[in-house]
């Protein structure tokens, strides 16, 4: 068992529940399509008959295998897509009302609710504080480095008098 | 007492095009970019839903500490595979290796049954090596992804 290497041909039988347990491949490209063109063209005004259209599914087929697969519903999905890119924006310093309708959302009042709802701050207070530790960073490295690396990297008198 | 672990490294041959990989197909966040008045560049990226444990993404070139023959072993030595820095985790293997195979992941194991349950390994663009496998459905952080 030890000496079993992953690159190593592993002559097991198979258990007998395997096989069953998952979806056939093509299952799995059509989820992981519908997936990645969420991923793609999630600015635009996607929404579930669309996404099912696309990828050939019933709709209540597609929910539940989307959710098995990822946990999560669609609609879920989509609007973490939506927020995360969100939060790239006003990282990049864009306005909260700018990284809105530049994510695919209608509403800013929308928006800003769904997003102090995933990362706990209004838009434009998160994008503050981001800009704040970003600008710390480089004007404090040594703050944002473990010491041991720091030390060890050369970095030690960097910010640091000591 | 140590509680937690906040740091790892990984040795990449490139920091951008590690960086590029590792946001654009594994799908971390980039947390401190950090170019150093002496040389170097102290670079982060963070595994998405986990954003307290940053991954330093190291070069391999001869600075710091590093003199040009520890560098150019350790380049050899990534480049070769011989590395395998970390286990990832996902909830469904077969979808995940779907998902980063149409990214252009290479996959040395591609996803196996094992009595243990489904693996497998992909590689990043240097030649680290990462296992993959499933969460048990019924333990906590299988629901990742979610709010």
């Amino acid at each position: 068992m030890e000496k079993e290497g992953w690159n190593q041909e592993v002559n097991r039988e198979p258990g007998p529940a395997a096989p069953e347990q998952y979806p056939k491949a093509y299952l799995y490209q059509r989820i992981v399509k519908a997936k990645l063109m969420m991923e793609q063209r999630f600015t635009e005004p996607l929404d579930g008959a669309k996404l099912c259209d696309e990828a050939h599914f019933s709709r209540t087929h597609f929910i539940r295998l989307f959710k098995q697969v990822y946990g999560v519903s669609p609609r879920v999905y989509l609007g973490n897509l939506r927020l995360e890119h969100a939060r790239t924006l006003l990282e990049q310093g864009h306005s909260a009302t700018d990284s809105c309708y530049a994510s695919g959302y209608q509403s800013v009042p929308t928006f800003s609710r769904a997003f102090k709802q995933r990362f706990g701050l209004a838009p434009a207070k998160y994008k503050g504080r981001h800009l704040a530790q970003a600008g710390h960073m480089q004007s404090a490295p040594m703050e944002h480095i473990p010491p041991c690396y720091a030390h060890w990297l050369g970095w030690p008198e960097i910010g640091d008098p000591g | 007492m140590i509680a937690r672990i906040t740091h790892v490294s990984v040795y990449v041959l490139d920091q951008d095009e590690a960086l590029e990989f590792y946001v654009n197909k594994l799908g971390f966040r980039k947390h401190a970019d950090i170019p150093m008045p002496g040389g170097g560049r102290w670079l982060t990226v963070v595994p998405p839903g986990q954003e307290d444990l940053e991954v330093a993404l190291m070069p391999t070139s001869p600075w710091g500490p590093w003199n040009a023959q520890n560098a150019a072993t350790m380049r050899e030595l990534v480049q070769q595979g011989m590395f395998g820095f970390a286990a990832f985790k996902c909830k469904d293997v077969r979808a995940t290796y779907e998902e980063l195979s149409a990214k252009g992941v290479e996959f040395p194991l591609p996803p196996t049954q094992q009595p243990y349950g489904i693996i497998a390994v992909l590689k990043d663009n240097s030649g680290n090596t990462f296992s993959l496998s499933e969460f048990e459905p019924s333990k906590p952080g299988s629901d990742h992804g979610e709010n």
